[in-house]
Protein backbone atom coordinates (compact mmCIF):
# COMPACT_ATOMS: atom_id res chain seq x y z
CA UNK A 1 0.00 0.00 0.00
CA UNK A 2 2.84 2.63 1.05
CA UNK A 3 4.65 1.53 -1.99
CA UNK A 4 1.30 2.30 -4.08
CA UNK A 5 1.33 5.85 -2.94
CA UNK A 6 4.75 6.35 -3.90
CA UNK A 7 4.52 4.75 -7.15
CA UNK A 8 1.18 7.26 -7.61
CA UNK A 9 3.53 9.99 -5.97
CA UNK A 10 5.97 9.76 -8.26
CA UNK A 11 4.03 9.21 -11.94
CA UNK A 12 1.97 12.69 -10.62
CA UNK A 13 5.65 14.64 -10.29
CA UNK A 14 6.45 12.75 -13.69
CA UNK A 15 3.11 13.63 -15.69
CA UNK A 16 3.46 17.19 -14.09
CA UNK A 17 6.88 17.91 -15.22
CA UNK A 18 6.48 17.15 -18.99
CA UNK A 19 3.21 18.76 -19.01
CA UNK A 20 4.86 21.78 -18.14
CA UNK A 21 7.69 21.48 -20.48
CA UNK A 22 5.50 21.11 -22.92
CA UNK A 23 3.69 24.29 -22.10
CA UNK A 24 6.84 26.13 -21.93
CA UNK A 25 7.67 24.63 -25.29
CA UNK A 26 4.94 25.97 -26.80
CA UNK A 27 4.01 28.70 -25.02
CA UNK A 28 5.97 31.55 -26.77
CA UNK A 29 5.40 31.29 -30.40
CA UNK A 30 5.55 28.54 -33.42
CA UNK A 31 8.33 26.70 -35.41
CA UNK A 32 11.32 27.83 -33.75
CA UNK A 33 14.18 26.65 -36.46
CA UNK A 34 17.27 28.79 -36.02
CA UNK A 35 19.86 29.70 -33.51
CA UNK A 36 18.78 33.38 -33.21
CA UNK A 37 15.45 31.95 -33.23
CA UNK A 38 15.64 30.28 -30.48
CA UNK A 39 17.49 32.95 -28.42
CA UNK A 40 14.57 35.07 -28.61
CA UNK A 41 12.53 32.62 -27.32
CA UNK A 42 14.76 32.09 -24.42
CA UNK A 43 14.53 35.94 -23.85
CA UNK A 44 11.24 36.47 -24.38
CA UNK A 45 10.43 33.74 -21.25
CA UNK A 46 12.72 35.09 -19.40
CA UNK A 47 11.36 38.69 -19.50
CA UNK A 48 7.95 40.36 -17.90
CA UNK A 49 5.63 41.24 -19.68
CA UNK A 50 2.37 43.08 -19.79
CA UNK A 51 -0.12 40.05 -20.38
CA UNK A 52 -0.73 36.52 -19.91
CA UNK A 53 -0.11 33.85 -23.21
CA UNK A 54 0.52 30.67 -22.45
CA UNK A 55 0.52 29.67 -26.06
CA UNK A 56 -0.14 31.18 -29.20
CA UNK A 57 -1.12 29.35 -32.64
CA UNK A 58 2.17 30.59 -35.36
CA UNK A 59 0.11 30.25 -38.37
CA UNK A 60 -2.80 32.12 -37.85
CA UNK A 61 -0.73 34.39 -35.53
CA UNK A 62 -3.67 33.88 -32.71
CA UNK A 63 -2.75 34.49 -29.13
CA UNK A 64 -4.19 32.31 -26.09
CA UNK A 65 -3.92 34.11 -22.70
CA UNK A 66 -5.11 36.96 -21.00
CA UNK A 67 -4.56 40.92 -20.79
CA UNK A 68 -3.87 42.57 -17.53
CA UNK A 69 -4.16 46.32 -16.25
CA UNK A 70 -2.19 48.58 -18.15
CA UNK A 71 -1.59 51.82 -15.62
CA UNK A 72 0.25 54.97 -16.66
CA UNK A 73 1.11 57.75 -15.37
CA UNK A 74 1.29 61.12 -17.47
CA UNK A 75 -0.14 64.02 -17.31
CA UNK A 76 -2.98 62.33 -14.90
CA UNK A 77 -3.39 58.27 -14.23
CA UNK A 78 -4.22 56.25 -17.57
CA UNK A 79 -5.43 53.05 -17.23
CA UNK A 80 -6.71 50.07 -19.55
CA UNK A 81 -6.35 46.73 -20.82
CA UNK A 82 -3.29 45.63 -22.10
CA UNK A 83 -5.72 44.04 -25.01
CA UNK A 84 -5.51 47.05 -26.48
CA UNK A 85 -1.97 47.08 -27.40
CA UNK A 86 -2.82 43.23 -29.43
CA UNK A 87 0.53 41.97 -28.07
CA UNK A 88 2.76 44.98 -28.61
CA UNK A 89 1.37 44.88 -32.65
CA UNK A 90 -1.04 48.20 -32.34
CA UNK A 91 -1.01 51.50 -30.52
CA UNK A 92 -2.99 52.06 -27.91
CA UNK A 93 -4.85 54.95 -27.37
CA UNK A 94 -5.63 56.45 -23.68
CA UNK A 95 -7.66 59.74 -23.11
CA UNK A 96 -5.92 61.33 -26.80
CA UNK A 97 -2.85 60.19 -26.20
CA UNK A 98 -0.66 56.90 -27.77
CA UNK A 99 1.14 54.57 -27.01
CA UNK A 100 3.22 51.59 -28.09
CA UNK A 101 5.21 48.61 -26.85
CA UNK A 102 9.15 48.53 -28.32
CA UNK A 103 11.13 45.80 -26.60
CA UNK A 104 9.18 45.32 -24.01
CA UNK A 105 8.46 48.84 -23.02
CA UNK A 106 6.31 51.39 -23.05
CA UNK A 107 6.76 54.39 -25.19
CA UNK A 108 4.77 57.22 -26.06
CA UNK A 109 4.01 57.93 -29.91
CA UNK A 110 2.11 59.40 -32.41
CA UNK A 111 -1.22 58.23 -33.82
CA UNK A 112 0.72 55.87 -36.12
CA UNK A 113 3.05 54.47 -33.52
CA UNK A 114 6.19 55.85 -35.15
CA UNK A 115 9.34 55.33 -32.74
CA UNK A 116 12.75 57.48 -33.32
CA UNK A 117 15.77 55.45 -32.72
CA UNK A 118 18.56 57.62 -31.67
CA UNK A 119 22.12 56.91 -31.14
CA UNK A 120 22.70 53.00 -30.54
CA UNK A 121 19.43 52.41 -31.48
CA UNK A 122 17.90 53.57 -28.10
CA UNK A 123 14.35 55.04 -28.98
CA UNK A 124 13.97 58.87 -28.33
CA UNK A 125 10.42 58.68 -27.36
CA UNK A 126 9.34 59.86 -24.23
CA UNK A 127 8.43 57.07 -21.42
CA UNK A 128 5.29 57.39 -19.50
CA UNK A 129 5.95 56.65 -15.68
CA UNK A 130 4.87 52.85 -15.91
CA UNK A 131 3.01 51.11 -12.83
CA UNK A 132 1.19 48.32 -14.91
CA UNK A 133 0.17 45.18 -13.04
CA UNK A 134 2.72 43.08 -15.23
CA UNK A 135 2.99 39.01 -15.53
CA UNK A 136 5.29 39.70 -13.04
CA UNK A 137 3.32 41.55 -10.50
CA UNK A 138 -0.29 39.80 -10.82
CA UNK A 139 2.10 36.53 -9.61
CA UNK A 140 3.47 38.23 -6.52
CA UNK A 141 -0.10 39.58 -6.01
CA UNK A 142 -1.45 35.78 -6.87
CA UNK A 143 1.33 34.44 -4.46
CA UNK A 144 0.72 37.10 -1.13
CA UNK A 145 -3.02 35.98 -1.66
CA UNK A 146 -2.48 32.16 -1.36
CA UNK A 147 0.40 32.77 1.46
CA UNK A 148 -2.18 34.91 3.53
CA UNK A 149 -5.31 32.38 2.97
CA UNK A 150 -2.71 28.91 3.88
CA UNK A 151 -1.16 30.51 7.25
CA UNK A 152 -4.45 32.94 8.03
CA UNK A 153 -6.09 29.07 7.92
CA UNK A 154 -3.38 28.19 10.06
CA UNK A 155 -3.34 31.00 12.29
CA UNK A 156 -7.01 30.56 13.31
CA UNK A 157 -6.67 26.85 13.69
CA UNK A 158 -4.33 27.11 17.00
CA UNK A 159 -7.22 29.25 18.26
CA UNK A 160 -9.59 26.45 18.93
CA UNK A 161 -6.75 23.67 19.39
CA UNK A 162 -2.89 22.65 19.39
CA UNK A 163 -2.98 20.00 16.58
CA UNK A 164 -3.68 21.79 12.72
CA UNK A 165 -6.00 20.35 10.34
CA UNK A 166 -5.82 19.84 6.81
CA UNK A 167 -3.36 21.89 4.85
CA UNK A 168 -1.87 22.96 8.11
CA UNK A 169 -0.06 19.77 8.68
CA UNK A 170 1.76 20.29 5.52
CA UNK A 171 2.61 23.61 6.94
CA UNK A 172 3.01 22.99 10.70
CA UNK A 173 6.42 20.92 10.08
CA UNK A 174 7.68 23.76 7.58
CA UNK A 175 7.23 26.88 10.04
CA UNK A 176 8.95 24.35 12.71
CA UNK A 177 11.94 24.01 10.56
CA UNK A 178 12.49 27.26 9.98
CA UNK A 179 12.46 28.28 13.18
CA UNK A 180 14.24 25.53 15.03
CA UNK A 181 17.14 25.17 11.98
CA UNK A 182 17.46 28.36 10.17
CA UNK A 183 16.15 31.12 12.93
CA UNK A 184 17.32 29.89 16.54
CA UNK A 185 20.64 28.31 15.76
CA UNK A 186 21.73 31.73 13.95
CA UNK A 187 19.92 34.61 15.34
CA UNK A 188 20.09 32.84 18.99
CA UNK A 189 17.12 32.08 21.46
CA UNK A 190 16.19 35.13 22.86
CA UNK A 191 16.02 37.55 19.83
CA UNK A 192 14.72 35.08 17.21
CA UNK A 193 10.64 35.63 17.82
CA UNK A 194 11.09 39.63 16.65
CA UNK A 195 12.78 37.88 13.12
CA UNK A 196 10.32 34.86 12.78
CA UNK A 197 8.17 37.06 10.23
CA UNK A 198 10.10 37.70 7.98
CA UNK A 199 12.24 34.56 7.30
CA UNK A 200 8.40 32.77 7.40
CA UNK A 201 7.71 35.11 4.69
CA UNK A 202 10.55 35.63 2.98
CA UNK A 203 10.95 31.77 2.89
CA UNK A 204 7.65 30.57 1.53
CA UNK A 205 7.73 33.69 -1.05
CA UNK A 206 10.25 32.41 -2.68
CA UNK A 207 9.26 29.48 -2.14
CA UNK A 208 6.09 29.41 -4.01
CA UNK A 209 7.03 31.98 -6.66
CA UNK A 210 10.13 29.45 -7.29
CA UNK A 211 7.70 26.36 -8.30
CA UNK A 212 4.93 28.72 -10.04
CA UNK A 213 8.00 29.23 -12.04
CA UNK A 214 8.11 25.50 -12.94
CA UNK A 215 4.54 25.38 -13.66
CA UNK A 216 2.82 25.93 -17.43
CA UNK A 217 2.07 29.65 -16.31
CA UNK A 218 5.60 30.45 -17.35
CA UNK A 219 6.52 32.76 -15.01
CA UNK A 220 9.92 33.94 -14.01
CA UNK A 221 9.34 35.83 -10.63
CA UNK A 222 12.36 35.22 -8.60
CA UNK A 223 14.36 35.25 -11.83
CA UNK A 224 13.75 38.63 -12.44
CA UNK A 225 17.08 40.77 -10.79
CA UNK A 226 14.64 44.45 -9.56
CA UNK A 227 12.27 41.23 -7.52
CA UNK A 228 14.87 40.11 -5.75
CA UNK A 229 16.91 43.61 -5.39
CA UNK A 230 13.95 44.18 -3.24
CA UNK A 231 13.54 40.88 -1.20
CA UNK A 232 17.87 41.65 -0.45
CA UNK A 233 16.88 45.49 0.43
CA UNK A 234 14.18 44.29 3.13
CA UNK A 235 17.28 41.97 4.59
CA UNK A 236 19.59 45.01 4.54
CA UNK A 237 17.34 47.22 5.76
CA UNK A 238 15.93 44.77 8.79
CA UNK A 239 19.96 43.97 8.94
CA UNK A 240 21.04 47.36 9.71
CA UNK A 241 18.06 49.30 11.84
CA UNK A 242 18.06 46.33 14.18
CA UNK A 243 21.94 46.10 14.61
CA UNK A 244 23.08 46.76 18.28
CA UNK A 245 26.22 48.84 19.73
CA UNK A 246 28.98 46.25 18.88
CA UNK A 247 27.84 46.11 15.40
CA UNK A 248 28.49 49.16 14.52
CA UNK A 249 31.69 49.40 16.51
CA UNK A 250 33.19 46.73 14.34
CA UNK A 251 33.03 48.61 11.76
CA UNK A 252 33.77 52.34 12.82
CA UNK A 253 36.36 51.66 14.79
CA UNK A 254 37.48 47.76 14.72
CA UNK A 255 39.04 46.98 18.50
CA UNK A 256 41.86 45.30 18.70
CA UNK A 257 43.87 46.69 15.77
CA UNK A 258 46.08 49.46 15.48
CA UNK A 259 44.82 53.12 14.91
CA UNK A 260 45.99 53.31 11.46
CA UNK A 261 44.39 49.72 10.66
CA UNK A 262 41.14 51.15 12.37
CA UNK A 263 40.58 53.91 9.56
CA UNK A 264 41.63 51.61 6.57
CA UNK A 265 38.75 49.10 7.45
CA UNK A 266 36.10 51.48 7.54
CA UNK A 267 35.68 51.48 4.26
CA UNK A 268 36.32 47.95 3.98
CA UNK A 269 33.27 47.07 6.76
CA UNK A 270 30.69 49.86 5.39
CA UNK A 271 31.27 47.83 1.73
CA UNK A 272 30.80 44.41 3.30
CA UNK A 273 27.44 45.74 4.52
CA UNK A 274 26.96 46.00 1.11
CA UNK A 275 28.01 42.87 -0.58
CA UNK A 276 26.28 40.84 1.90
CA UNK A 277 22.14 41.68 0.29
CA UNK A 278 24.15 42.06 -3.48
CA UNK A 279 25.52 38.60 -3.34
CA UNK A 280 21.89 37.87 -2.18
CA UNK A 281 20.03 39.33 -4.94
CA UNK A 282 22.80 37.93 -7.49
CA UNK A 283 22.07 34.12 -5.96
CA UNK A 284 18.45 34.01 -6.01
CA UNK A 285 18.44 36.07 -9.63
CA UNK A 286 21.31 34.00 -11.25
CA UNK A 287 20.27 30.26 -9.91
CA UNK A 288 16.65 30.87 -11.13
CA UNK A 289 16.80 32.24 -14.34
CA UNK A 290 19.98 29.83 -15.38
CA UNK A 291 17.56 26.87 -14.48
CA UNK A 292 15.15 28.38 -17.00
CA UNK A 293 17.72 28.90 -19.24
CA UNK A 294 18.55 24.94 -19.28
CA UNK A 295 15.09 23.99 -19.54
CA UNK A 296 14.21 25.92 -22.37
CA UNK A 297 17.43 25.34 -24.37
CA UNK A 298 17.20 21.50 -23.37
CA UNK A 299 13.54 21.78 -25.52
CA UNK A 300 14.53 23.97 -28.39
CA UNK A 301 16.75 20.95 -28.62
CA UNK A 302 13.91 19.65 -30.45
CA UNK A 303 14.26 22.09 -33.41
CA UNK A 304 17.66 21.83 -33.81
CA UNK A 305 18.64 18.09 -35.22
CA UNK A 306 17.17 16.26 -38.09
CA UNK A 307 15.36 13.52 -36.48
CA UNK A 308 11.98 15.00 -34.74
CA UNK A 309 11.21 11.54 -32.77
CA UNK A 310 14.83 10.95 -31.85
CA UNK A 311 15.16 14.21 -30.90
CA UNK A 312 11.84 14.83 -29.00
CA UNK A 313 12.33 11.73 -26.69
CA UNK A 314 16.05 13.11 -26.03
CA UNK A 315 15.33 16.05 -25.13
CA UNK A 316 11.86 15.66 -23.08
CA UNK A 317 13.84 12.75 -20.82
CA UNK A 318 16.83 15.55 -20.41
CA UNK A 319 14.29 18.46 -19.32
CA UNK A 320 12.46 16.22 -16.84
CA UNK A 321 15.51 15.42 -15.71
CA UNK A 322 16.71 19.07 -14.91
CA UNK A 323 13.07 20.30 -14.17
CA UNK A 324 12.88 17.02 -11.40
CA UNK A 325 16.25 19.09 -10.05
CA UNK A 326 15.12 22.68 -10.29
CA UNK A 327 12.08 21.30 -7.72
CA UNK A 328 15.25 20.36 -5.65
CA UNK A 329 16.55 23.95 -6.41
CA UNK A 330 13.43 26.16 -5.39
CA UNK A 331 13.77 24.40 -2.38
CA UNK A 332 17.39 25.13 -1.29
CA UNK A 333 17.33 28.55 -2.80
CA UNK A 334 14.35 29.96 -0.56
CA UNK A 335 16.12 27.69 2.25
CA UNK A 336 19.34 29.41 1.60
CA UNK A 337 18.31 33.25 1.23
CA UNK A 338 16.53 32.69 4.50
CA UNK A 339 19.54 30.92 6.03
CA UNK A 340 21.47 33.87 5.01
CA UNK A 341 19.31 36.45 6.16
CA UNK A 342 18.80 34.92 9.53
CA UNK A 343 22.63 34.47 9.52
CA UNK A 344 23.16 38.26 8.76
CA UNK A 345 20.48 39.67 11.24
CA UNK A 346 22.35 37.19 13.87
CA UNK A 347 25.31 39.01 13.25
CA UNK A 348 24.02 42.07 13.90
CA UNK A 349 22.19 41.57 16.62
CA UNK A 350 25.20 39.39 18.41
CA UNK A 351 25.50 39.79 22.18
CA UNK A 352 29.26 39.80 22.56
CA UNK A 353 31.23 37.65 25.28
CA UNK A 354 33.58 40.10 26.69
CA UNK A 355 34.91 37.18 29.15
CA UNK A 356 36.22 35.32 25.66
CA UNK A 357 38.42 37.07 22.83
CA UNK A 358 35.58 38.93 20.93
CA UNK A 359 37.60 38.08 17.98
CA UNK A 360 36.79 34.50 18.21
CA UNK A 361 33.43 35.62 16.97
CA UNK A 362 32.33 35.19 12.93
CA UNK A 363 32.95 38.08 11.24
CA UNK A 364 34.38 36.29 7.52
CA UNK A 365 31.23 36.76 6.52
CA UNK B 1 33.92 40.01 -27.99
CA UNK B 2 32.33 36.18 -28.01
CA UNK B 3 35.01 34.01 -27.34
CA UNK B 4 37.17 36.14 -24.84
CA UNK B 5 33.88 35.90 -22.98
CA UNK B 6 33.84 31.85 -22.88
CA UNK B 7 36.60 31.32 -21.75
CA UNK B 8 36.25 33.86 -18.88
CA UNK B 9 33.11 31.69 -18.60
CA UNK B 10 34.78 28.51 -18.09
CA UNK B 11 37.86 30.24 -15.94
CA UNK B 12 34.74 31.23 -13.62
CA UNK B 13 33.21 27.95 -13.97
CA UNK B 14 36.23 25.60 -13.00
CA UNK B 15 37.74 27.94 -10.18
CA UNK B 16 34.01 27.59 -8.80
CA UNK B 17 33.96 23.72 -9.44
CA UNK B 18 37.37 23.47 -7.48
CA UNK B 19 36.11 25.23 -4.58
CA UNK B 20 32.91 23.48 -4.60
CA UNK B 21 34.67 20.01 -4.74
CA UNK B 22 36.58 20.92 -1.84
CA UNK B 23 33.86 21.66 0.15
CA UNK B 24 32.10 18.94 -0.78
CA UNK B 25 35.15 16.71 -0.34
CA UNK B 26 35.99 18.60 3.44
CA UNK B 27 32.40 18.01 4.49
CA UNK B 28 32.39 14.42 3.20
CA UNK B 29 35.36 13.19 5.08
CA UNK B 30 34.42 15.56 8.71
CA UNK B 31 30.61 13.41 8.40
CA UNK B 32 32.79 10.44 8.07
CA UNK B 33 34.89 11.13 10.85
CA UNK B 34 32.41 12.38 12.74
CA UNK B 35 28.56 10.86 11.62
CA UNK B 36 26.84 12.20 14.91
CA UNK B 37 27.81 16.14 13.88
CA UNK B 38 26.19 15.71 9.90
CA UNK B 39 23.54 17.99 10.89
CA UNK B 40 25.91 20.80 12.01
CA UNK B 41 28.78 20.28 8.96
CA UNK B 42 25.93 19.58 6.37
CA UNK B 43 24.59 23.46 7.08
CA UNK B 44 27.94 24.92 7.20
CA UNK B 45 28.66 23.11 3.87
CA UNK B 46 25.73 24.80 2.40
CA UNK B 47 26.56 28.06 3.29
CA UNK B 48 30.01 28.17 2.53
CA UNK B 49 29.02 26.88 -1.20
CA UNK B 50 26.10 29.08 -1.56
CA UNK B 51 28.94 32.13 -0.34
CA UNK B 52 30.97 30.36 -3.41
CA UNK B 53 28.07 30.09 -5.72
CA UNK B 54 27.32 33.89 -5.14
CA UNK B 55 30.76 35.28 -5.92
CA UNK B 56 30.57 33.22 -9.01
CA UNK B 57 27.42 34.22 -10.33
CA UNK B 58 28.25 37.97 -9.57
CA UNK B 59 31.58 37.30 -11.81
CA UNK B 60 29.05 35.33 -14.59
CA UNK B 61 26.55 38.04 -14.70
CA UNK B 62 29.35 41.31 -14.42
CA UNK B 63 31.59 39.57 -16.75
CA UNK B 64 28.12 39.75 -19.46
CA UNK B 65 27.12 42.90 -18.66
Amino acid sequence: MHNFSIAKFILVLLVFCSLSTFAKAESDGGAVSSKSEIDAYIDHHLQDSYDYNFWSDGETGEHFGFPLPIILIDDGLKVFLSSKFHHGETVAEADGEYYKIYHGKIYKTDAEGTITLGEENHPTNSKPLDFSITKNVATMILTSILLLFMFGGLAKNYKHSKLPKGFGRVLEPLVIYVRDDIAIPNIGEKKYRNFMGFLLTVFFFIWILNLLGMTPLGVNVTGNIAVTACLALFTYVITQFSANKEYWKHIFWMPGVPVLMKIILIPIELLGTLTKPFALMIRLFANITAGHVVIMSLIALIFVGNNIYADTSISLLLALFISVIELLVAFLQAYIFTMLSALFIGLAVEEHDHAHDEHATKEII
Amino acid sequence: MEIPLLVGAGLIVIGAGMGLGKIGGSAMEAIARQPEASGKIQTAMIIIAALLEGLAFAALILGKA
